[in-house]
């Protein structure tokens, strides 16, 4: 499974690294990231079909996780790559333009790395 | 005769002295002999025998008044006149006391006596015409004098007045000194507390932004640790079952995590203490301070907080730091506050116009700095500047921007005192805020601070 892991914060790469480290070790997870929306498009555009799910922070500078999710839904791709949202503001709002905009999941941070874990083995 | 002249010379002494007001006791006398002489003078054409006695009688009384005009100082004004009327009066006299006792010889001689007393008359006459003359000249100056101490005496009463008048004016003045003396600390006071108030306005603003900026490092801070609770589990299962290089691998990422711990512990740390500082008043010292740091965290600060209140807010964020930048000695939390007024202003802009729904518009803003290498005429400088992409400042509008209290945001939102706060605190670091802007296209608000000397 290829997950496209999209944050500002740099770090996130090594948390999702060492969170996910069995998975990674048994290659049952591929992690690629991205530490903006601009990067996120791009990287999807040169490796098409590879991201099977993309995990997208909302609140970044640039490119809101918001207008990423709405490209991606756009883009006309078949099957359309699942898109979860993560945003550390857990208000309506942002819920209901996330799903308005086709979102697959909405999540809060702090991230609960088990629940994540649960999410991704049921797709 | 000789009575006609009594009366004359009467009527002169109580002219000349002015004997009603000035002698009033002699003024009976003079105005009594005239009245005698008057009844007399009748009675010396009804009964021509007295007319000799009488003759006489009059020059007693001429020679008694002559005796007077010389003798008493009360007299002395009328001293040229006796001068002038002595001759004639002891001509007539000797004339008439020769017709007396010699007739003959008076009528042998009357040509002589006749020819001087004629003389004596006009003698009598230019002396009078003359002293009449020197009398009005006198009375003249006498007047002018009096005059001149009239206008002296308005002259001093109006003094007197106009003391009265600035001794008003001046308690109204200091009353009124002292009322604006009022005025001026209430004033200060009132000031304080604005620049108080829209510290905490600005210290609202970041809240969200901080509370973002802190969520974020304590995530971390949160998730390594766990992670590392699972990482030493794995380490002990790893160490029975003897794999020494995984447990080679298992304490990098343990030490690895334990420093992005300490990280984003450390992160959080500056963020409160950056907010305390913030919301500190005053009495600060300059220090040397990382301007490409300070200004990221407060765009950052600026960002967050914004889009912590106004959820639709995006723009594209550019910062354009130049590596040599470097640190200069500034007031930290003063520089940083007018960078975070200068980046808020420029949020505001740019989602302006984003609501005014202009076709294809992408807001952005750029934070940049540049050293600037001090030139002949010019020293070092640091430069940081705030760009928008918005509507720009009017040129109605542009003269009144760093004045206090002075805002186009609707009443409420803005206190006014942003930019001239920001004005102040670069002129007491010794440098300029200057702005460039262009209705339709944007502005920029440029920071120069003197970098020399570090």
């Amino acid at each position: 499974m290829n997950v496209l892991v999209v944050d500002d914060e740099e770090d996130v790469k090594l948390l999702f690294e060492q969170r996910f480290r069995k998975e990674i070790k048994n290659e049952e997870i591929q992690f690629a990231f991205a530490f903006s929306g601009e990067a996120a498009l791009q990287y999807l555009t040169q490796h098409q079909q590879e991201a099977v799910l993309i995990l997208s922070d909302i609140n970044m500078p640039g490119m809101s996780g918001l207008d990423l999710l709405k490209k991606i839904k756009e883009k006309e791709a078949s099957p359309p790559p699942k898109v979860v949202m993560i945003t550390a503001y857990g208000d309506e709002e942002n819920y209901n333009t996330a799903m308005r905009l086709g979102a697959d999941d909405f999540l809060t941070k702090p991230l609960d790395f088990t629940q994540l874990k649960e999410k991704l083995k049921a797709l | 005769m000789n009575l006609l002249l009594l009366i004359a010379i009467l009527y002169y002494l109580r002219r000349n002295l002015e004997s009603k007001t000035l002698l009033p006791e002699w003024d009976k006398i003079f105005v009594r002999g005239m009245i005698v002489s008057f009844i007399l003078f009748g009675l010396q054409y009804t009964l021509p025998a007295l007319g000799v006695v009488l003759n006489w009688l009059s020059y007693v009384a001429i020679f008694y008044l002559i005796y007077l005009s010389l003798k008493n100082p009360a007299f002395k004004p009328v001293k040229p006149l006796v001068n002038a009327v002595i001759p004639f009066i002891l001509i007539e006299f000797v004339s008439d006391l020769t017709d007396a006792i010699n007739k003959p010889f008076y009528e042998d001689w009357e040509f002589v006596f006749e020819s001087a007393s004629f003389f004596a008359f006009i003698w009598m006459i230019a002396m009078l015409f003359v002293n009449n003359k020197q009398r009005k000249a006198l009375e003249k100056e006498r007047q002018k004098a009096l005059e001149d101490k009239k206008r002296l005496q308005i002259s001093e009463s109006m003094k007197a007045a106009l003391e009265v008048q600035v001794a008003e004016r001046t308690k109204e003045l200091m009353g009124q000194k002292e009322s604006l003396e009022k005025a001026l600390e209430d004033l200060r006071a009132t000031q304080t507390q604005l620049i108080h108030s829209e510290k905490m306005a600005s210290l609202g603003e970041l809240t969200a932004g901080i509370a973002h900026e802190i969520q974020n490092p304590l995530n971390f801070v949160n998730n390594f640790s766990e992670v590392n609770n699972e990482l030493f589990l794995e380490l002990k299962e790893e160490l029975d079952k003897g794999d020494m290089e995984e447990v080679k691998a298992i304490a990098a990422d343990i030490e690895q995590n334990l420093q992005k711990i300490n990280h984003h512990g450390k992160r959080a740390d500056a963020i409160v203490k950056g907010m305390l500082q913030h919301s500190r008043s005053s009495g600060l010292h300059k220090e040397m301070t990382d301007i490409n740091v300070l200004a990221d965290e407060y765009f950052r600060l600026a960002y967050h907080g914004l889009r912590a209140k106004d959820k639709s807010f995006n723009a594209i964020l550019n910062s354009e730091f130049d590596e040599n930048a470097g640190s200069i000695n500034v007031i930290a939390q003063d520089i940083g506050r007018v960078i975070l007024n200068l980046i808020t202003n420029a949020f505001y802009a740019v989602d302006e116009k984003r609501k005014s729904g202009v076709e294809g518009y992408e807001p952005a803003v750029t934070v940049s700095t540049k050293r600037i290498a001090a030139t002949g005429e010019e020293e070092e400088q640091l430069r940081i500047s705030v760009k928008d992409n918005g509507s720009g400042i009017p040129q109605t509008v542009l003269d009144k921007i760093f004045q206090p209290f002075f805002t186009t945001k609707p009443t409420g939102q803005g206190t006014g005192l942003g930019l001239s706060m920001s004005y102040d605190i670069i002129q007491a670091h010794g440098g300029e805020l200057k702005v460039e802007t262009k209705e339709g296209e944007g502005s920029e608000f440029t920071v120069i601070l003197p970098a020399s000397g570090v």
